[in-house]
C-alpha cells in the first residue's frame, strides 16, 4: 500500500525502521513546537531536501499534501478575517489582520514541513515492518497486535465493502438526499459490522488451533549500525539547531 | 474533523497524548486477545467507513462513526481508534504523528461517554434503540467537533472564531451520523441481538 509511493531506492530505505520512526516522532514534535516565522521556514527547507533525497514520487507526496492543506485553507479562509488587531488590507467590511495573517502564515509552514519530513522519512519502511519496529521500542504488545491486525485486515474490510456497493448498484441503487439512501447505508454498515464480528471469531479460533499464545514472532530482522547512530545524530543536531535558533530569535 | 499538523499549541498536543494514553491504558487492560481480535476488524470498519461519503445536500460528508465504534466497544474504543488514525495519519496525512493524541481523544472520549449514557436503552424498546442510536451517533460526533473546537481555542486566541465555525459546520454532520448509527443499531439488533447486550467485559458472541 505504501510501496508504491516510491520511485527509487532512497537513502532511507536502508535505514533501521526504529532510527526512521523515532526521527520523524523527532520532527513532528519539534516542528509543531515553533513560534517564528523565519525558523519554520528553514524547517521546510530541511523539509524540502527530506524529500528531494527519499525518492519519492512527487505526485504522491502533493496529493497527501493537498489532503491536510483542506484544513489550512479553512484556517485561511476565517483567521485572518476574525482574530482582531490591527488591519492590513480592507475590502469592503472585509479586513485582514495582520497578527491573523502571521498565524495563518506560521501554521501553513509547519504543517506542511511536518507532513513532508514524516512522509519522507516513514513512507519507505512498508506497515509490517512498522509493527516490528514500533515492538522493539517498547511500545505495548498488545497495542502493536491491534496495529498488524488492522493493517491486515483494512482490505479485508474495504473489499467486502466494495461487494455490498456493486451488489446494491446492480439494483439499481443511487445515492440521493433521501431518507431510503441513509437507510441502505446504514443497512451495509450493519452488514459489514456484523460479518466483522462473526470474521474475527473465525480469525481468533483459527489462531488459537494453530497455537497462538498472545505473542507475534516475527520473521523481519531488524538491524541497527553505527550509520543509524550518525544518522539520528545529525538529524537530532539539525532539528535541535532550528528549534534553538526559534527560542533566541529576537 | 482531524485537525492537522502544525496548527495547536505544545500544552493541548500534551495534554491530548495524556488523556490518550490513560484512555488506552484502560482499553487495553479491559481487552483480553479474542476481544482484540474483534477490536482489530472493527477498528478496520471506522477506517473503510470514514472514507464513506453520504449525500448531504449539493454536498456529501464522509461518515465519522466514531459513535458506533463507542458503542459497541467501549474503553476499548480508545486502542482502536488510535490505530485506526495512526494509519490514516501515515497512509493518507489526516492529521499526523504530533497531533495524534489530541485527534484520538477528540474522537474517542465522547464516543466513550456515549456508550456508558445511551448502551442501556438499545435493549429496551424499538422507540428507545432508535433514540438511543441517534443520539449515540449524533452526541459523539458533537462533542468530537466540540473537543477539537476547545483544542484550537486554547491554542490561540485567534482561532476563537474559526473554532465556533467548525463546530457549526459539523451540525449537519451530526444529523446524518445520528440517523445513520440509529438505523445501523436498528439492523444489527433485528439480526443479532446479542450483539447489544454489554455487560462489563463482553466478548461479543458469533453464531456459527
Amino acid at each position: 500500500m505504501i510501496a508504491e509511493h516510491i520511485r527509487k531506492p532512497s537513502l532511507f530505505q536502508k535505514r533501521d525502521p526504529r532510527t526512521l520512526l523515532v526521527a520523524a516522532t523527532c520532527a513532528a514534535f519539534c516542528f509543531s513546537f515553533m513560534r517564528n516565522l523565519i525558523p519554520s521556514c528553514l524547517c521546510l527547507a530541511f523539509a524540502l531536501l527530506l524529500a528531494a533525497v527519499s525518492g519519492l514520487h512527487a505526485r504522491s507526496l502533493i496529493k497527501r499534501l493537498a489532503v491536510a492543506n483542506v484544513f489550512i485553507l479553512f484556517i485561511w479562509l476565517t483567521v485572518p478575517l476574525t482574530m482582531p488587531g490591527e488591519s492590513l488590507a480592507t475590502f469592503g467590511p472585509l479586513t485582514w489582520s495582520r497578527v491573523g495573517i502571521r498565524l495563518a502564515a506560521l501554521v501553513t509552514l509547519k504543517c506542511n514541513a511536518i507532513l513532508l519530513a514524516v512522509f519522507s522519512l516513514v513512507a519507505g519502511i512498508g506497515l509490517s515492518r512498522i509493527g516490528c519496529a514500533l515492538e522493539q521500542l517498547h511500545v505495548p504488545a498488545k497495542l502493536v497486535f491491534l496495529f498488524l491486525f488492522t493493517c491486515r485486515y483494512i482490505h479485508v474490510i474495504g473489499e467486502e465493502w466494495q461487494r455490498l456497493q456493486t451488489a446494491a448498484k446492480l439494483r439499481g441503487f443511487v445515492p440521493r438526499n433521501s431518507f431510503h439512501t441513509y437507510k441502505t447505508i446504514a443497512d451495509m454498515l450493519g452488514l459489514t459490522f456484523i460479518n466483522a464480528v462473526d470474521r474475527s471469531r473465525r480469525i481468533y479460533e483459527a489462531m488459537l488451533l494453530r497455537g497462538f499464545n498472545g505473542t507475534f514472532n516475527t520473521v523481519a530482522e531488524l538491524r541497527r549500525t553505527s550509520a543509524d547512530v550518525w544518522f539520528l545524530l545529525l538529524f537530532f543536531a539539525a532539528v535541535g539547531s532550528i528549534l534553538f535558533l526559534d527560542r533566541h530569535l529576537k | 474533523m482531524h485537525v492537522s499538523e502544525g496548527v495547536l499549541s505544545p500544552a493541548v498536543i500534551g495534554g491530548g497524548i495524556v488523556f490518550t494514553a490513560i484512555g488506552t491504558g484502560i482499553g487495553l487492560r479491559k481487552a483480553d486477545y479474542s476481544r482484540l481480535t474483534t477490536t482489530a476488524v472493527l477498528s478496520s470498519v471506522f477506517f473503510v467507513g470514514s472514507l464513506v461519503h453520504v449525500p448531504l445536500g449539493p454536498a456529501s460528508v464522509h461518515l465519522v462513526l466514531n459513535g458506533l465504534i463507542g458503542l459497541f466497544l467501549g474503553w476499548v474504543a480508545f486502542p482502536a481508534l488510535l490505530t485506526a488514525l495512526s494509519l490514516q495519519a501515515i497512509l493518507f496525512g489526516f492529521g499526523g504523528i504530533a497531533v495524534l493524541g489530541v485527534n484520538v481523544f477528540d474522537m474517542t472520549f465522547p464516543a466513550v461517554v456515549c456508550h456508558y449514557a445511551f448502551r442501556g436503552f438499545l435493549v429496551e424498546s424499538n422507540a428507545l434503540r432508535v433514540v438511543g442510536g441517534f443520539c449515540c451517533g449524533a452526541l459523539s460526533v458533537a462533542g468530537a467537533a466540540l473537543c477539537t473546537a476547545l483544542a484550537l481555542g486554547f491554542t490561540d486566541e485567534g482561532f476563537l472564531t474559526s473554532a465556533k465555525i467548525l463546530f457549526l459546520a459539523h451540525i449537519p454532520v451530526m444529523v446524518v451520523e445520528g440517523i445513520v448509527t440509529a438505523l445501523a443499531v436498528a439492523f444489527v439488533f433485528k439480526s443479532r441481538p446479542e450483539l447489544l447486550r454489554f455487560t462489563d467485559a463482553p466478548v461479543p458472541e458469533a453464531s456459527s
